[in-house]
């Protein structure tokens, strides 16, 4: 809506929404280059699988998954087996079985991520209050989409001359209003990835970013794929009804 | 009607018991059309592949969403994730209501530019309000059902409206709620009426047909045909041409829902249904701001009218004064071409139109120009939304009166040599081979 709004704007000349910045009120996260973006975007799958590291390390003891199964990792690179691996090192709880009694079993590439948290009290409770809300779809859920969240995941600062942050509170520029209840969440060298890409705080936004846009998105390479195709098929079809219209119409006059 | 032109036996049995190949040669292959239609004709028969396209995936989406406060959310998601294509169909029909809306306000304002309300179509024309009405009430109970945190407040605002009804306000509102709140029974009513309402649409479309084929297309130039030279057959002339349109249509539509698909939605429609956390910003779908703008734009009371009632009343209003929009311009010519001051504004309509539409995006309180506090977006609705109507009530009254429209052409085929009607041909005929 904003987007459309400062499209609008533009076009007459009116004032766009957030040009003006005061303390308090978030920049725009700066623009990055995706390699998912674009006509033929693709995801890198070296990046993917560095990032669902980063989430499985970093991000996983707060925020949920609840939108992705364990299967759904294949397509991110994994083969079956280290999916089931990966499955089984979850505790996930099952049941009633024949007894009446619920029971924990290892995890299944069928089952959905394993919640960080038995319920939203129980995070509030665990996170100060805050609810570190479920990471699925969030680079879909955020104005700025992947930038945004590239952004957040690095602009941690000390805060800003004459801004109070309270107890428990991190300023971060990119947030709203600043004032953000997640520390910081990454630190060089927070990972060690196995393929021997430096873990610096960017690289590791960048990766889990990557990651998160999948979850977010699973379908995009399938989506910019077959649209490219349904485009070329469509402006052929659209030239030749143009020819035949051309051809008709040329008897009237 | 003569029994004798299917050489087919089994068409002609057919057709000698329930005539449907003489109907369809009558209405989609001699049906007579003017010839010089340009491509603002093109948007009717769109709008109407459109809702057809928008009741197909509407059917496939319903076979896998689950209209509950607890699921919703979860099961547009499987649509996305989980079904084969679901992703593709859901991105269709989501962006189709916009496609939908952009086309059906370009027709209503090709309409208005050429006069084709005016008589002998003012039911027409009253038909299409009704389907204008129709669209509205669908797409929002439609935007209603992802369960997203926009539906959800989206929903509450708009339900709320009906609580300014003095007196039986707040039953109202109870009743459509279905309790004390937005919830579950809301949800269940808006799926099921959802569902229901595009197919009342597709009733009401086939009165606009029937009455659209009454009389015949209006035209650029809004004279009345005259006579053969002034008609072609609909086939294949204007099905080919239709056909191109389309073609035109589904590329830009296509680039929507393959590289753009929630270009025109809104982020927080991807975060749950939250009753007890209210976003920063409610916002209704684009093609809603400007009726939005108007709405907010009442903020005074007017005797023991206050002034959300008169919001809601203006908002409606802005529409229904179409019913009666035959009658407020009372001029006897139709196109736009011939009437040198209502042209001009015409346009300064479609601006005003946009600029609600921006206020409708913006908080009412910011201002309009960076540096300029005073002006705030408030006070460029309150003057959109005066202009639009002193535009409907007063400026087309009084142009019928004052208006010295230029001289007509006798006929549509008649290359106008001189005068005022420079511009029958040159808009008409390079547009078509362009």
């Amino acid at each position: 809506m904003n987007k459309l709004a400062i499209i609008l704007s533009l076009l007459f000349g009116l004032g766009a929404p957030g040009l003006s910045l005061a303390a308090g009120e978030a920049l725009p996260p700066p623009k990055q280059n995706w390699s998912f973006g674009g006509l033929f975007g693709t995801f890198d799958r070296g990046a993917l699988q560095r990032g669902y590291q980063v989430y499985n390390e970093v991000c996983a003891g707060c925020h949920g998954l609840r939108l992705v199964a364990y299967r759904n990792l294949t397509e991110i690179g994994l083969t079956e087996q280290q999916v089931k691996k990966i499955a089984a090192s979850k505790t996930v709880k099952d049941g009633p079985n024949e007894e009446g009694e619920m029971y924990e079993r290892p995890g299944r590439p069928s089952d959905r991520f394993v919640m960080p948290f038995a319920n939203k009290n129980a995070a509030r409770a665990a996170n100060n209050g805050a609810y570190p809300p479920d990471l699925s779809l969030m680079v879909k859920a955020r104005m700025g989409g992947a930038d945004y969240l590239y952004g957040l995941l690095t602009g941690y600062q000390e805060s800003v001359k004459g801004f109070q942050i309270p107890e428990g509170m991190y300023y971060n520029k990119y947030y709203p209003g600043n004032l953000i209840a997640m520390p910081s969440p990454l630190v060089d060298e927070g990972v060690e990835y196995p393929d021997k890409t430096k873990a610096t705080v960017q690289q590791m936004a960048r990766d889990v970013t990557v990651f998160l846009s999948w979850t977010a998105e699973p379908e995009v390479e399938q989506r910019k794929r077959l649209g490219i195709k349904v485009l070329l098929f469509l402006i052929i079809l659209t030239g030749m009804l143009y020819a035949i219209k051309k051809r008709v119409w040329s008897q009237l006059h | 009607m003569s029994k004798t032109k299917f050489t087919n036996p089994v068409m002609k049995w057919v057709d000698d018991r329930l005539p449907v190949f003489t109907f369809m040669q009558h209405e989609l292959h001699e049906y007579p059309t003017p010839k010089n239609l340009n491509y603002f004709w093109n948007f009717g028969s769109l709008a109407g592949i459109v809702l057809v396209t928008m009741i197909v995936t509407g059917i496939v989406l319903s076979m896998h969403y689950t209209p509950h406060v607890d699921y919703a959310f979860d099961s547009v998601e499987r649509i996305m994730r989980d079904v084969n294509h679901g992703w593709l169909i859901r991105y269709v029909h989501m962006n189709g209501a916009s496609a939908f809306f952009i086309i059906v306000f370009i027709h209503i304002f090709r309409g208005l530019y050429y006069g084709s309300y005016k008589a002998p179509r003012e039911l027409l024309w009253m038909l299409g309000v009704v389907i204008l009405l129709l669209m509205m009430a669908t797409a929002f109970l439609g935007y209603v059902l992802p369960w997203g945190q926009m539906s959800f407040w989206g929903a509450t605002v708009i339900t709320n409206l009906f609580s300014a009804i003095p007196l039986i306000g707040e039953p109202i509102v109870t009743w459509l709620w279905g309790g004390f709140s937005v919830d579950n029974a809301t949800l269940n009513r808006f799926f099921s009426l959802h569902f229901l309402l595009p197919f009342v649409i597709v009733g009401v479309v086939v009165l606009h047909i029937v009455a659209l084929h009454t009389h015949g297309s209006n035209n650029p130039v809004g004279i009345d045909t005259t006579g053969n030279d002034d008609q072609i057959p609909f086939h294949p002339y204007y099905t080919v041409k239709d056909l191109f349109g389309l073609g035109v249509f589904l590329v830009l539509f296509c680039l929507f829902v393959f590289y753009a698909p929630n270009y025109l939605g809104h982020p927080d429609n991807y975060i749950p249904a939250d009753p007890l956390q209210t976003p920063p910003h409610i916002v209704p779908e684009w093609y809603f701001l400007p009726f939005y703008a108007i709405l907010r734009s009442i903020t005074f009371d007017i005797w023991f009218l206050d002034a959300k009632l008169l919001g809601v009343i203006a908002m409606f209003a802005s529409i229904g004064l179409l019913f009666i929009l035959p009658w407020l311009d009372r001029s006897p010519v139709r196109s736009a071409r011939f009437r040198p001051i209502y042209r001009q504004f015409y346009w300064v309509l479609v601006i005003d139109c946009f600029i609600l539409g921006i206020v409708g995006a913006n908080s009412p309180d910011d201002p309009v120009f960076s540096g300029l506090d005073g002006f705030q977006f408030i006070h460029l609705g309150m003057i959109s939304t005066a202009y639009y109507f002193f535009h409907f009530l007063i400026l087309l009254p009084l142009l019928s009166v004052i208006e010295k429209p230029d001289p007509l052409p006798a006929s549509i085929n008649e290359p106008v040599l001189g005068g005022g009607g420079q511009s029958v041909h040159v808009p008409g005929k390079p547009m078509e081979k362009a």
